[in-house]
């Protein structure tokens, strides 16, 4: 690492910061091809994705180390940045590893099509996007995390308005600039608390080494907590701060929202576990609470706005704001149990919560890119017009459903294991000193078992309009099946959400690291007694879960089912018409609609959204049918905020009249006033 | 020290003083002009009697240069600039001159109760003068402020340079050489961009009046 000048202990930190230099290699020699399609999509991609394998493999071998740091003269003078690898980044740096391996791959087919963009800054930006997450990751001060975050903020908002001569992706790009803003403020003030509120007022410098050494009291380190709380929920989309999401992810080109979606938001999760529980040493139980209950609404709402979208990829991303969510409830467990001490329970959840991390950085990168698979296909993206794809594109119509039926959480893929995880740990919690959160706690496990069937209803939905039934429009007859690369990217992911999903005890012995880093040496490992075989939460005699005897018993009996059939019953193939109850005549549009999905929930939680429905009278020769759902944040908090602001500018408007004389006026008071109070 | 220089230079901050307010109060162009280049020349005259009494030679050449600048060359370019632009028998109409006075009568009490503090801190010659500098500078503040004419109005914003030069020269015995060097010339560039700039907006406008410009203002 001759490059950096500096004092590297640890080769892996080293090989780390060498993949970091390769990818900004990559990302500036995009510049030099800035309009060479092919070279950019068949070269620099795949190159990053190798930049990617290395990443995992690399984290993967050196999580279980001591955290080992280096100083990078960057940087301003005398203010270096400091980096440092511990099992918390390493982890986050593997799932990252994980998602833009397939990502990158997927890329080089997708960019490789004719579009709206120049293929060279779309390569440099996202590259810088990977650097910049990744330093997130590995800074060790507030100096080198702010920088890190504002660029991928900055990067990641040139990515999403890439398509920039639509107006609506400008003003999704605005919205997501301007909340991704109000987050780095948020955490800006948050380090800032962090570093004043020594208990003698000691501080100074923006380290996180010293920032561990100082013990804020419980008001300093409330008003730290709350503020990371805040700041990093806008950018993981907690309710309320949630409104970015569902429009910049629409808006952006495939990949990117499978970048964003798949390991931008967990940079929120990293940020909110590093200060809660690294740099505070003190957690207090209604911390927990808090974020528990704002992760389960946020899910909640996710998850019924999920399911009354029309447009495919506004649903992943309500879908996406309903796993930040679950996630969040599992971090709020999480500080509820470390602040009564129970050590064992608390790396459970906290497990629970990284294992979902990483399940939701697979499935719905791999979700993400199969829209964009099917949009390049058909150039449609609304789920009322899709249909049938299946027999189109059957390459990507089977890796989609191996993430449709992880996301929706049915074993024995990924999603499972680490929600049976969490919904365990939420059943294990008896012993709280508090009688009342004793009561609570198992009223959220029901919230939480809610969203998870509405998910897989959701599921459903978006797979079953998209792929299944009769094409809807003509159009789509000659979509064509992905290509190789982005087959290549699509069976990546797949193959880790199947993994994850079969060999989750591997995965947890891998994970076992962090809550000895988080919550205090003295941490029991989790699923001690597991073997490779069942994986056992607690004790055996609770609960376990083996993904491979219901692998092999569901393989087994999918095949006893297929021989029966095809050996002892007329074993023919034969295609009909399905039963149309008598009705003469059939179109491939009256088959069931988005609206049609999302009807039962949009009935049955009509409070939660704000409707207007224009249904036409019978007696109408061109009916029209229309159903808007929207946000009631947007009316209840938004355009409140925006109406004051105005009101707000108006009044200093005032002050502009145009006379000069008012405006030496203006100053001449200034003066005499500043002379009064000197 | 001596007294008589001392004497003199109070009674040229009267002066100073004085020529302000009749600045404050004078509609016509034509003797604004005339009064600033009797506040120059004042302001040369107490700068040449600070120089002779603590025999600082720099002073000399600062009052060369205020004479040449302030009583010379700016009232001369000010003149033509009127004769050219026509204007200089024009008649501002001022609202309510007492009332302009009275505030001027104020402000100068407020002057003079700000600056009590630091002249018990200040130990050269003539410590009494600094009210009556800060007090000029508030004047020609509260003249630009009151003036509806651009001519008029540079007068004053120049009227206000003058009380900065004079309240240096009094407490600290002037700025260094470089430092007034530098105002000088920018007094000088300022008046002939100004010039340039009258006759753009009486093209834009037909009229100094700076009551036109209030459309400038965006909605």
């Amino acid at each position: 690492m001759s490059l950096f000048n500096s004092s590297i202990q640890g080769l892996p930190l080293s090989i780390i910061l060498d993949i970091l230099v390769y990818w900004l290699v990559i990302g500036f020699s995009g510049l030099i091809f800035i309009h060479n399609r092919k070279i950019v999509s068949q070269i620099l991609f795949p190159l990053g994705a190798s930049g990617g394998i290395v990443m995992i493999i690399i984290t993967a071998a050196s999580i279980a180390h001591s955290p080992s740091s280096a100083i990078l003269s960057l940087g301003l003078p005398d203010l270096p940045f400091h980096i440092r690898l511990d099992a918390l980044s390493a982890f986050f740096l593997f799932l990252l590893g994980i998602s833009s391996t397939g990502i990158c791959f997927f890329s080089s087919g997708y960019f490789s099509r004719d579009g709206n963009f120049s293929p060279g800054l779309v390569c440099l930006q996202f590259h810088l996007f990977l650097v910049s997450m990744a330093f997130v990751f590995l800074a060790d001060d507030a100096y080198l995390f702010m920088i890190a975050w504002e660029t991928m903020a900055l990067s990641s908002y040139f990515l999403v308005v890439t398509d920039h001569k639509v107006p609506e992706i400008r003003k999704a790009g605005y919205i997501y600039l301007l909340m991704a803003h109000i987050s780095a403020t948020a955490v800006l003030l948050c380090f800032g608390v962090l570093q004043k509120a020594g208990p003698q007022g000691i501080g100074g410098s923006y380290t996180f080494e010293m920032m561990r050494h100082l013990n804020p009291d419980s008001f300093w380190a409330t008003a730290a907590f709350l503020l990371a709380l805040f700041g990093f929920g806008a950018k993981g989309g907690l309710l309320p701060v949630h409104v970015w999401l569902p429009e910049a992810h629409p808006a952006a080109p495939s990949p990117v929202s499978a970048l964003m979606s798949g390991v931008m938001l967990k940079t929120a999760i990293y940020g909110l576990l590093r200060v809660t529980f690294d740099l505070l040493h003190l957690q207090i139980w209604w911390w927990g609470i808090l974020v528990l209950t704002l992760g389960l609404v946020t899910a909640f709402f996710g998850v019924i706005f999920s399911a009354v979208q029309n447009d495919m990829k506004r649903l992943l991303a309500y879908s996406s704001i309903e796993n930040i969510g679950i996630i969040l409830s599992g971090v709020g467990l999480t500080i509820t149990f470390q602040s009564y001490h129970m050590q064992t329970l608390a790396a459970l959840a906290l497990i629970a919560t990284l294992y979902h991390c990483l399940n939701h950085a697979c499935f719905k990168s791999l979700l993400f890119l199969s829209t964009g698979s099917v949009l390049h296909a058909t150039e449609e993206r609304n789920l009322g017009k899709l249909g049938g794809l299946i027999h189109r594109m059957p390459w990507v119509a089977f890796l989609a459903l191996i993430g449709t039926l992880a996301i929706a959480g049915l074993p024995p893929l990924n999603g499972f294991v680490s929600e049976w995880l969490l919904l365990q740990t939420f059943l294990l919690t008896t012993g709280f000193p508090q009688p009342y959160l004793n009561m609570l706690i198992p009223v959220a496990a029901a919230g939480l078992v809610l969203v998870a069937a509405v998910a897989a209803y959701v599921m459903v939905k978006f797979y079953a309009l998209i792929f299944l039934g009769q094409p809807r429009e003509v159009r789509q007859h000659e979509a064509k099946d992905a290509n190789y690369w982005e087959r290549l990217g699509l069976s990546w992911l797949a193959s880790c959400c199947v993994l994850l999903g079969l060999f989750p005890v591997e995965v947890i012995k891998l994970l076992n690291t962090v809550p000895g880093l988080l919550l205090g040496q003295a941490t029991k490992k989790v699923a001690s007694q597991a073997n490779w075989l069942f994986l056992t939460p607690l004790s055996p005699d609770r609960a376990s879960y083996s993904p491979m005897l219901f692998f092999g018993a569901a393989a087994i009996i999918i095949l006893i089912t297929f021989l029966g059939v095809r050996l002892v019953y007329h074993g023919r193939v034969r295609r009909s018409s399905p039963w149309d109850c008598g009705y003469p005549m059939q179109t491939s549009r009256m088959q069931e609609t988005a609206e049609s999905f999302g009807q039962p929930i949009r009935t049955i939680f009509s409070p939660f959204f704000r409707m207007h429905s224009e249904l036409p009278s019978p007696s109408d020769l061109e009916p029209h049918y229309r159903n808007i759902t929207e946000d009631r944040f947007w009316y209840l908090l938004y355009f409140p905020i925006g109406r004051f602001f105005h009101f707000l500018s108006n009044l200093f408007g005032r002050l502009q009249q145009g006379r000069i004389a008012i405006y030496l006026l203006y100053s001449f008071l200034t003066l005499i006033l500043l002379l009064l109070l000197i | 020290m001596i007294p008589l220089s001392s004497q003199l230079l109070n009674l040229l901050a009267a002066l100073f003083l004085l020529i302000s307010f009749a600045m404050l109060a004078q509609r016509r162009i034509l003797s604004l002009i005339h009064l600033y280049a009797c506040q120059g020349l004042v302001l040369s005259l107490s700068a040449l009697i600070v120089a002779y009494s603590t025999s600082q030679s720099h002073l000399y050449y600062s009052m060369f240069l205020n004479f040449a600048l302030k009583v010379l060359i700016v009232p001369w370019i000010l003149h033509r600039l009127i004769h050219r632009l026509n204007v200089q028998w024009d008649v501002e109409t001022l609202i309510n001159i007492p009332t302009i006075m009275l505030l001027g009568l104020a402000l100068v009490i407020f002057a003079f109760n700000l600056s009590l503090p630091i002249v018990h801190l200040a130990g050269t010659i003539n410590r009494s003068t600094l009210g009556i500098a800060l007090a000029s500078v508030l004047l020609s503040f509260l003249m630009m402020i009151t003036r509806s004419k651009a001519v008029s109005q540079v007068i004053g914003f120049l009227a206000l340079e003058n009380s900065l030069i004079f309240a240096a020269t009094s407490i600290t015995y002037g700025m260094p050489m470089m430092v007034e060097l530098g105002i000088a010339l920018d007094v000088l560039v300022g008046i002939f961009i100004l010039g340039v700039f009258f006759f753009h907006i009486r093209n834009q406008f037909d009229s100094l009046e700076l009551k036109h410009m209030e459309k400038l203002k965006d909605n």
